[in-house]
């Protein structure tokens, strides 16, 4: 059986910072596959190569970055051999970003309605009128109400919530097909947090989009995705369906990641501790990038990278030993 | 664990409001009022973590500080092992107000702000000893070294500077710095809410451990209920100035009553993709303390509004042993179907 291609394609992505201190391998040999309608999470902590990632599938990767190696493919096109013109009518138009932090996402000097306006006229060819018309309607379509008073503020007269709405907004106004949203909650309180994680959800089902979720909440993943790729120090330890993920972790890493955030309906006395810290991008560890805080590494795991293999029904191991290894998930309890 | 029920702190109708005035130099109107925190009252045991939680904005902090007296109270008292600090902080005698400085500390949020880039680690762990001077000058260094030690840290460290440290590092530096003058009494502002996630057990951890060995009493402040569940022993939930809820923490999680406080369990996402849960999503967002609704706060938010809610207020009583509540409908208890713990 072969299965349809999937909408978006990242193999062996590698985006370096060649920055005075030496080269920081951001993102190394990266692969993650995002099908029509789903809903991909990207988890990891601060410096796992997520965000960086999601700006090489866009190539907006700043300075002193540069993709070295691999290959993106949207909708079968090589989003790397495009020239800058193409690129600009799939950024916004096909592919939406929506950013961690509203504040500083949103311009201080132009009114909400300016800044919807101005992505509605770029892409979709319309007069100011209608462009206007039609960003009062998407900003009912996210639930801000007093949309007509809203439409004439500006970013610093309304609140973190409305403002990553109005972002929501703004990703939608073109009818994309794909939509990346970094850490969308991160700044939010976990009121507004359940409030917008439930919009983009509704949001997601009515429109038929894929979304790529970036985040470092495994509780998020659980609750809204359905596959999962989970990125340490720059390379992808394993990906599958999340159930598949949380109730049979393959790699120690995810694992580890389990276990050690407090589970609100387990109390435990002790957490389970990862050792050390995030390891330094400009000179990772040689082999398996997570060997220094495993603790089941061996040899191997210093003396060779592994490879990121396929185990069957979709998922991706990178770890020498996962055959071998039967680790417990703390969640399939 | 055994808890004693010696009264370490105790906050009597704490309350701070913060002016605001009209833009502009010379002749500025003050325009009200910020409401930061209003007539807030509960105790601390010895050797107890109190858990302090609520959304951005609903006076965490400010109570935190003002317990320290980091910033003075406009009314209310705090009694710390039944003294009057407030008073003492007032009249100012340096040596009553050293003395409680000792026995208080307070650990920042953001370990990237609160160390000096120009210090050592030595010296940004040596500085409380060398404004206290509670012990002779030739002990300092090996304090330093014992406390390096205590928190994790290798002697080698002393000598580099925060900018060498990763974030769980700088707070471990940030932990002995507290502990240097070896205070009975900690307040915690959220510290890990800066730090990855796999780093966060370990500090946790940590301040448990230092806590069952040197026997601190903390007021560990924090918005993410997965943490405050872990490591503290009683619970008070904040909405917009006022406690709403106080329970010890099994109690609080396994049967809350306050509407605020269901709806704030339940909101957070539970890593586990077979429990699909019912949230409940508040409508709206936190109103502005500078003018908060009359009566109950949360009215305008609540699913369980009466008509009285927004005409009195209620005020925090005991609904049952040792879980005090200020609502006047509270959640039908033990109706855990809708929410997701």
């Amino acid at each position: 059986m072969t299965l349809p291609d999937p909408l978006l394609r990242v193999q062996g992505l590698r985006t370096h910072f060649y920055t005075y201190a030496g080269i920081v391998k951001a993102v190394d040999n990266v692969s993650l596959e995002v099908n029509k309608g789903e809903t991909l999470g990207v988890v990891g902590e601060s410096g796992s190569g997520k965000t960086v990632t999601a700006q090489s599938v866009l190539r907006v990767v700043p300075p002193p970055g540069k993709i070295v190696d691999g290959k993106i493919e949207f909708q079968g096109k090589n989003l790397l051999a495009l020239r800058e013109t193409e690129m600009q009518q799939i950024r916004g138009k096909e592919i939406a970003y929506i950013f961690q932090d509203p504040t500083t996402t949103l311009d201080p000097v132009y009114t909400v309605g300016d800044q919807l306006a101005e992505v509605i006229m770029r892409h979709q060819k319309l007069s100011k009128k209608d462009a206007w018309t039609k960003a009062a309607d998407l900003l009912k379509m996210v639930d801000i109400p007093d949309a007509d008073i809203r439409i004439h503020q500006y970013p610093h007269e309304l609140s973190g919530g409305t403002k990553q709405r109005i972002a929501i907004a703004r990703a939608l106004s073109c009818e994309p097909i794909l939509i990346i949203a970094d850490e969308p909650t991160t700044a939010l309180d976990v009121t507004i947090q359940a409030q917008i994680l439930d919009l983009l959800r509704e949001i997601k089902d009515r429109m038929n989009l894929a979304m790529v979720l970036i985040t470092h909440d495994m509780g998020i993943v659980a609750e809204i995705c359905d596959r999962v790729t989970v990125l340490y120090a720059g390379q992808v330890c394993e990906s599958g369906t999340v159930e598949q993920v949380f109730e049979k972790p393959k790699h120690p890493y995810t694992q580890a990641l389990l276990t050690s955030v407090p589970n609100l309906a387990l109390r435990k006395e002790k957490l389970s501790v990862i050792p050390g810290n995030v390891p330094n991008l400009i000179d990772p560890p040689s082999g398996c990038r997570f060997n220094p805080r495993c603790q089941y590494a061996q040899q191997i795991c210093i003396d060779r990278v592994p490879e990121l293999e396929p185990i069957g029904e979709g998922r991706m191991v990178h770890c020498h030993r996962w055959k071998e290894l039967d680790l417990k998930s703390p969640v399939a309890s | 664990m055994t808890l004693t029920a010696e009264t370490v702190l105790e906050v009597r109708e704490l309350t701070k409001h913060f002016p605001v005035y009209e833009k502009g130099v010379i002749l500025r109107r003050k325009l009200g009022d910020v409401h930061a925190v209003d007539q807030v009252s509960f105790d601390i045991k010895k050797n107890e973590t109190f858990g302090l939680v609520g959304e951005s904005g609903c006076g965490k902090t400010t109570i935190a500080k003002c317990m320290l007296y980091l910033e003075p109270p406009t009314s209310g008292e705090i009694l710390f092992n039944e003294k009057n600090i407030t008073e003492i902080f007032k009249k100012a005698r340096k040596d009553q107000v050293l003395a409680l400085r000792r026995q208080m500390q307070y650990i920042f949020q953001n370990p990237y702000s609160s160390l000096d880039p120009r210090m050592t680690v030595a010296d940004i762990i040596m500085e409380p000893l060398e404004v206290h001077k509670h012990i002779p000058r030739n002990e300092w260094q090996d304090r330093m070294y014992e406390l390096l030690r205590m928190v994790g840290l290798e002697d080698y460290h002393a000598e580099r500077y925060p900018h060498e440290f990763s974030g769980g590092q700088r707070q471990r530096v940030c932990i002995a710095r507290a502990l240097a003058v070896d205070p009975q009494f900690i307040a915690a502002d959220e510290p890990v809410a800066s730090l990855d996630v796999s780093v966060r057990a370990q500090i946790l951890n940590l301040l448990q451990e230092l806590q069952q060995k040197l026997g601190i009493t903390y007021l560990y402040i924090s918005h993410d209920l997965s943490t405050v569940r872990h490591i503290c022993h009683r619970v008070a939930v904040m909405y917009l100035g006022k406690i709403v809820e106080i329970a010890e923490t099994d109690e609080l999680f396994e049967n809350p009553l306050h509407p605020y406080t269901v709806a704030l369990l339940s909101a957070i996402p539970v890593p586990d993709p077979k429990k699909k849960t019912h949230r409940i999503i508040l409508p709206g967002e936190v109103p502005s303390p500078v003018n908060p609704p009359p009566a109950c706060r949360f009215h305008p938010r609540c699913p369980r509004r009466i008509d009285i809610c927004s005409k009195v207020e209620p005020s925090l009583l005991e609904a049952r042993p040792g879980h005090w509540l200020a609502c006047h409908n509270p959640w039908p208890s033990k109706s855990t179907a809708s929410y997701n713990v």
